[in-house]
């Protein structure tokens, strides 16, 4: 308009000083927010989604090419291995996790390497990611509460990780930590155990072909529940010791504590190899019920040593009394 | 204090629809399983359920006697069979699952979870103690039974105690369900002592 006299401008008009005085940071935040709108789907391709994930299709691909090392038998449903999870962090019951872990951060995420290894850079999940040819692995998981399923799952072997690495000769065991993430996890404001969830193997153990780093399921990437944005898995071990969503990795002399071991040592020893001649203190490990199939017109079936993965696995713990370093 | 005092009639209704309402934890376990909507492992879900259900309902018939006493409306002395019974048919069907789904039928299996499981041990004892309960719960046994009825009867507390050892022992580590049914358990076992201590002192104004 042309401004002729000073009543031209109407009062109404003119910017509120505070806004005014802020201006450079109003158009800093409106570039932000444009910027994050127009990347809305990158950050969907990041694994970040607004609500909770229940079925497939809902998190972008992440195809693993098939493995000898792959078991034949029937994949527990994808809704099955979504919805029923123990991961404390966001609950204890098993439905929580998938009702509340969407509220994980899962970018930006690195992985810490520290202790008894040469290279102690943390590295970004994005260059775990690339780290090494993604395998889809479909694994047996058994439960220490006496379920379990099949699971797809997409990673690649945790051997491929620590070579590149290269922990010194003191290094016997590698421990790994959870993320802790008190504005996003509800569970940790309870001690139901004592934060941060830390999990541990032998290097033989995690040198093992069987042991992955888990990034996906089902050729997608892992729903918050799962673990994402990366896991491990170690299939011969009841579940516990496949732990989820790793913020380091720390390589030791000594035999890390395990948060299990630490609430009930009687109950839950650093080995934990499936086992159905050791029972746990307070039940039977004999049988199994496998979540999607054995229900009410299927009895339970029988739990396998190493969970089916003895020819693989025995080898490692020739020698080792099983009732005593369970 | 004033205290409502149903007619007879009315406490029929009243019973009626207690009945309905105990119906209502099996029948949503039952439309459940037809719908698939109990997860992902529906037999700890309908497990879960009626043993939480069972414990539920054995703290309502605890409750009964200090409400009575408390407020006056003896009336609800009429409830507590039907409460109870529901207790033992939940208890019943928690029994179920455990003998039909989780060993088939095997009683050799059964036997050794009894006797090697602590939770199913205080489980089955307290199971086994309903069943005298539920089986001398009829007009005809209360009147057979006269003064030992009372005191066979006493045998809830145990149950009732059996039944939140059992569910303590068999939670893997949060305790705060089991916790709570104990503190409620304690409440209200508290009450009746405090009230007999208070019985039992000679009132001014007697």
């Amino acid at each position: 308009m042309l401004i002729k006299k000073p009543s031209d401008i109407l009062a109404s008009e003119i910017t509120p000083r505070a806004l005014y005085s802020r201006r450079r940071e109003f158009l800093r935040q409106a570039a932000a927010l444009g910027l994050a709108g127009s990347m809305l789907p990158a950050s969907r391709a990041l694994g970040q989604t607004a609500g909770p994930v229940t079925e497939q299709g809902k998190l972008p691909k992440l195809p693993g090419k098939p493995s000898a090392l792959s078991v034949t038998e029937k994949a527990t449903p994808y809704k099955d291995v979504v919805t029923y999870n123990n991961y404390y962090e966001f609950g204890t019951d098993k439905s929580q996790p998938a009702e509340n872990a969407h509220k994980l951060k899962t970018r930006p995420w690195s992985v810490a390497i520290d202790g008894e290894v040469k290279n102690k850079k943390p590295i970004d999940v994005e260059d775990l990611l690339k780290l090494a040819p993604m395998e889809e692995r479909v694994y047996r998981m058994r439960c220490v509460e006496g379920w379990s399923m099949v699971i797809p799952w997409v990673g690649y072997p945790l051997a491929e990780l620590i070579k590149r690495v290269e922990p010194t000769t003191k290094a016997k065991y590698v421990a790994f930590t959870t993320a802790t993430q008190p504005e996003n996890m509800i569970g940790l404001r309870l001690p139901v155990l004592e934060w941060p969830y830390v999990e541990g193997l032998r290097l033989d153990e995690a040198m093992h072909p069987l042991a992955i780093l888990g990034f996906g399921l089902y050729g997608e990437v892992l729903p918050n529940q799962n673990g994402a944005p990366v896991r491990l898995v170690v299939p011969w071990k009841y579940g516990f010791k496949s732990i989820k969503s790793i913020v380091r990795i720390t390589f030791t002399e000594a035999m890390p504590k395990t948060s299990w071991n630490v609430a009930a040592a009687h109950e839950y020893g650093f080995y934990s190899n499936v086992n159905p001649a050791v029972d746990h203190p307070r039940w039977s490990q004999a049988t199994e019920r496998r979540i999607g199939e054995d229900g009410f017109f299927q009895p339970k079936r029988k739990t396998l040593p190493f969970n089916g993965y003895a020819d693989q696995v025995a080898k490692l713990y020739a020698g080792m009394d099983p009732k005593k370093f369970f | 204090m004033k205290v409502w005092l149903p007619r007879s009639n009315q406490v029929d209704w009243i019973k009626a629809g207690l009945f309905a309402l105990c119906l209502v934890p099996l029948a949503r376990l039952v439309y459940g399983g037809f719908a698939n909507s109990l997860g992902a492992n529906p037999i700890e879900t309908i497990t879960r359920s009626t043993g939480w259900w069972t414990l539920f309902l054995l703290m309502t018939t605890l409750a009964v006697t200090p409400l009575r006493r408390w407020s006056g409306a003896n009336w609800l002395l009429r409830l507590r069979r039907m409460l109870g019974l529901f207790a033992f048919f939940y208890a019943s069907v928690h029994f179920m699952t455990f003998v039909w789904f989780d060993h088939w039928f095997d009683v050799a299996e059964i036997l050794k979870d009894v006797v090697k499981r602590p939770f199913v041990t205080v489980g089955f004892a307290a199971y086994l103690l309903l069943l005298p309960l539920a089986a001398t719960s009829t007009n005809r046994m209360v009147r057979r039974l006269g003064r030992n009825w009372q005191r066979l009867h006493r045998l809830i507390y145990v149950i009732a105690t059996l039944g939140v050892v059992h569910f303590w022992w068999l939670v893997k580590r949060d305790v705060t369900e089991p916790l709570l049914f104990a503190l409620v358990l304690a409440v209200l076992l508290g009450v009746r002592l405090f009230q007999r201590a208070r019985e039992a002192r000679p009132s001014a104004l007697a």
